[in-house]
């Protein structure tokens, strides 16, 4: 069995590619880093110098506006430099190989790649074949892994929750192709949440999920019953194309979030989203802009934790 | 030529033969063993004391890359790999590129190969044209030209009735099929076995149906055609089991299984290692289990090493971009001893899986030490171990699970037709 390709030897993190196999205390130090952030993305000079002089470049071999931009914003508040590189458009086109790209840029003296790539273990790929000193953050690989994800709905689940090993969670929707759902998961059950949920049609399961220590629920109603915290994933076109689903319309009326649906849940649950949201498809609008949603707070807090993530990795 | 090969251990698993004897050799035929016979003067004398001696290996599945896919391998280089891995005869599919489905093709194959002077090649021709899956190949043609048997190689076939008609009209030659039973909806774009592994990985999956509905699918035409169907590959728990069920009924089917798969499981993926990508997918203990109990129960007949090499540049991709497939040629005997040595398996039938067995498959004269037949031997130290090592492998393709790993069993000398084409 290989050590653990995201911890050096020290036991620090080298790289955030997954949230599988990290100790909780990483993690944690991870969320309590980022709370420090909070207060300086609400200041009027929005800038802490802590990465100045350091480069990070943006690999996205898969299009973004909305994680792009996240990493963008958070790199810049810790003055660092950052690139962003559009791959699809450029040399992967020419018949470049993803290393000769990988390569190239470590040669232009990068300090932190943040890669998205459609395959999963692009990420990890790449972190095994860059030089030492440069670190890889996985903004989302494949259906594999969606780490800092994850990691900004852990921290926002504790600012309104506080305590982890009280909760019941529950995810709902495309289990089966999301990298969200698997790294939430691995975080969940690292820190300590005691009931976590799946709730998806079976076409949208991947085998064995139990293993991943989750109970799962075809029926809505019964795995929403009690349950403090609503993990909603979004559910792509594509879906239908692939015989999993008839249409958004039926996935709505068993799987959407509807006031109805949310009230058997806690009165005081929380809703979350990654965005972006298909409104009146995993989620109405009357859930999505009420009360219980913290969807907004999540971009928020997204910043501080990624901004969190790239502090920790250069600073080991 | 006279070749005395001294006091190595025999090992002959068709004739039943494991003892300290020499072997003697004329003009490249075994003309005895044990006693010596009378004015025997040996030109060359090799000291098999410590050694084994046993058939040259017989693999059933190795792609040689030739004619097309040069970059990936030449003959040259596979055919030095193969003798390096004691190999002297080999079936290699007809995936190149063109297909094997002109004789021309063929014939051009087996003479390039014959000249090489190294290991017996016996090309299996294309099913259908291009391995399209559409027209039949002129197979009594391909077969005068040199072809054992028919198969689509890794083109699975989408039309059923094809299957039959395929089978029907091999059946009429009394020609073998070998099938890899995979059926292409049900693998759509999969990498790897449908398990706890590739939910974790996050991997695109392929279901054991994919393998036990395509099987069911030529097990059943089998029946109606009388063709005589070998399996490739097999390579879940639920396979053997209808392959045992198909065997009790009488059916002439075969199977083998390859190497990797006796010992890997979907656990060695590990973190995306590219080098375990291969086809079929490595699956669960369960079926690495089962696979191991068909081999000793005889549900399977023979591994082989299903050797593919691949380029470096096409395995340093993520997981499900890069090419399948592991170099395997001089990895083949070493995985069987690892898989003797763990069961507890004595060395006559395991080694009975790499020599007397395919060689019934493949219907030649090979894989035995019959006095009168061809002096095809591997002699090899079994005890002596070794590091696959990229820069110590032969062959090209530098791919395998294996990489970095040592291995226990090493080739010391290989005779084909009684000339050493390899020694240590």
């Amino acid at each position: 069995m290989n050590n653990n390709p995201q911890l050096n030897k020290n036991g620090e993190l080298q790289h955030l590619l997954t949230t599988e196999g990290l100790p909780a205390s990483i993690l944690l130090n991870i969320l309590d880093t980022a709370e420090s952030f909070v207060g300086v993305t609400a200041r009027d000079i929005k800038k802490v110098p802590l990465l100045r002089g350091k480069s990070i470049f943006n690999l996205f071999f898969e299009p973004s506006t909305r994680t792009r931009t996240t990493f963008e914003i958070a790199a810049k508040r810790l003055s660092a430099d950052v690139v962003n590189l559009n791959i699809a458009a450029s040399s992967q086109s020419k018949g470049e190989t993803l290393l000769d790209t990988v390569n190239n840029l470590s040669a232009m003296h990068a300090d932190m790649f943040v890669v998205r790539h459609s395959q999963s273990g692009a990420a990890h790929l790449i972190a095994r074949h860059v030089r030492p000193e440069i670190h890889v953050i996985n903004a989302g690989d494949g259906r594999h892994a969606h780490p800092t994800q994850a990691l900004l709905d852990m921290f926002t689940i504790r600012r309104y929750k506080r305590n982890f090993r009280n909760l019941r969670v529950a995810i709902v929707g495309d289990i089966l192709h999301s990298r969200v759902a698997r790294s939430q998961i691995h975080a969940l059950t690292t820190l300590g949440v005691p009931e976590v949920r799946i709730i998806a049609p079976k076409t949208l399961l991947p085998a064995k999920v139990e293993r991943l220590g989750v109970h799962v629920y075809h029926d809505m109603a019964q795995g929403l019953k009690d349950v403090d915290v609503l993990l909603m994933l979004r559910l792509q076109n594509e879906r239908m194309l692939g015989a999993c689903l008839p249409s958004s319309e039926e996935y709505f009326k068993h799987y959407g979030l509807t006031q109805e649906k949310l009230a058997l849940a806690k009165q005081d649950s929380i809703v979350l989203h990654p965005g972006p949201m298909n409104r009146g498809i995993e989620i109405d609008s009357a859930v999505a802009d009420g009360k219980q949603s913290v969807i907004l707070p999540q971009v928020t807090f997204g910043i501080a934790v990624r901004m969190a993530v790239m502090t920790i990795l250069a600073g080991n | 030529m006279r070749i005395l090969i001294k006091n190595g251990r025999v090992i002959d698993p068709q004739n039943g033969m494991d003892a300290i004897n020499d072997v003697f050799i004329i003009a490249g035929k075994i003309v005895a063993i044990g006693a010596e016979p009378d004015c025997f003067q040996a030109n060359h004398v090799i000291n098999a004391k410590g050694l084994v001696v046993c058939p040259g290996l017989v693999d059933l599945s190795v792609r040689l890359r030739e004619p097309g896919l040069e970059y990936k391998a030449t003959l040259e280089s596979e055919m030095r790999a193969a003798v390096a891995g004691g190999i002297t005869s080999l079936a290699c599919p007809p995936d190149t590129d063109p297909p094997l489905d002109e004789p021309g093709l063929v014939e051009m194959l087996k003479h390039r190969a014959k000249s090489l002077n190294q290991a017996h090649v016996y090309p299996i021709g294309a099913l259908t044209q291009g391995l399209k899956g559409e027209r039949l190949t002129e197979m009594a043609e391909l077969y005068d030209a040199g072809c054992v048997a028919f198969s689509q190689s890794d083109k699975l076939l989408l039309d059923t009735r094809v299957m039959m008609r395929a089978m029907q009209y091999a059946s009429t030659f009394g020609f073998s099929v070998w099938l890899r039973p995979e059926d292409v909806s049900l693998a759509n774009s999969g990498v790897a076995h449908d398990g706890e592994v590739a939910t974790r990985l996050g991997l695109p999956a392929i279901p054991v149906c994919a393998e036990t509905i395509a099987l069911s699918n030529i097990v059943l035409i089998a029946r109606e055609t009388g063709a005589k169907v070998h399996l490739c590959r097999v390579s879940s728990a639920e396979g053997v089991a209808m392959l045992r069920a198909a065997r009790q009924q009488g059916l002439p089917i075969t199977c083998d299984v390859a190497a990797n798969y006796i010992h890997l499981t979907e656990m060695d993926i590990n973190f995306f290692d590219s080098n375990c990508h291969l086809v079929p997918p490595l699956r669960g203990l369960s079926d690495r289990d089962a696979l191991r109990a068909g081999l000793m129960d005889g549900t399977i007949d023979a591994v082989c090493s299903d050797h593919a090499p691949v380029d470096e540049d096409a395995k340093l991709l993520p997981f499900g971009e890069s090419e399948a497939g592991a170099t395997g040629l001089e990895l083949l005997l070493s995985l069987i001893l690892k898989w003797a040595e763990e069961m507890k398996i004595p060395l006559i039938v395991a080694l009975s899986k790499i020599t007397s067995g395919p060689a019934r498959i493949l219907g030649v004269k090979a894989g035995h030490l019959s006095l009168g037949t061809a002096a095809d031997l591997c002699i090899f130290d079994p005890d002596q171990y070794w590091k696959v090592e990229a820069k110590t492998l032969v062959s090209q393709g530098k791919n395998t699970p294996f990489l970095g790993m040592e291995l226990q069993g090493r080739v010391k000398y290989t005779l084909a037709d009684g000339i050493i084409v390899y020694e240590d």
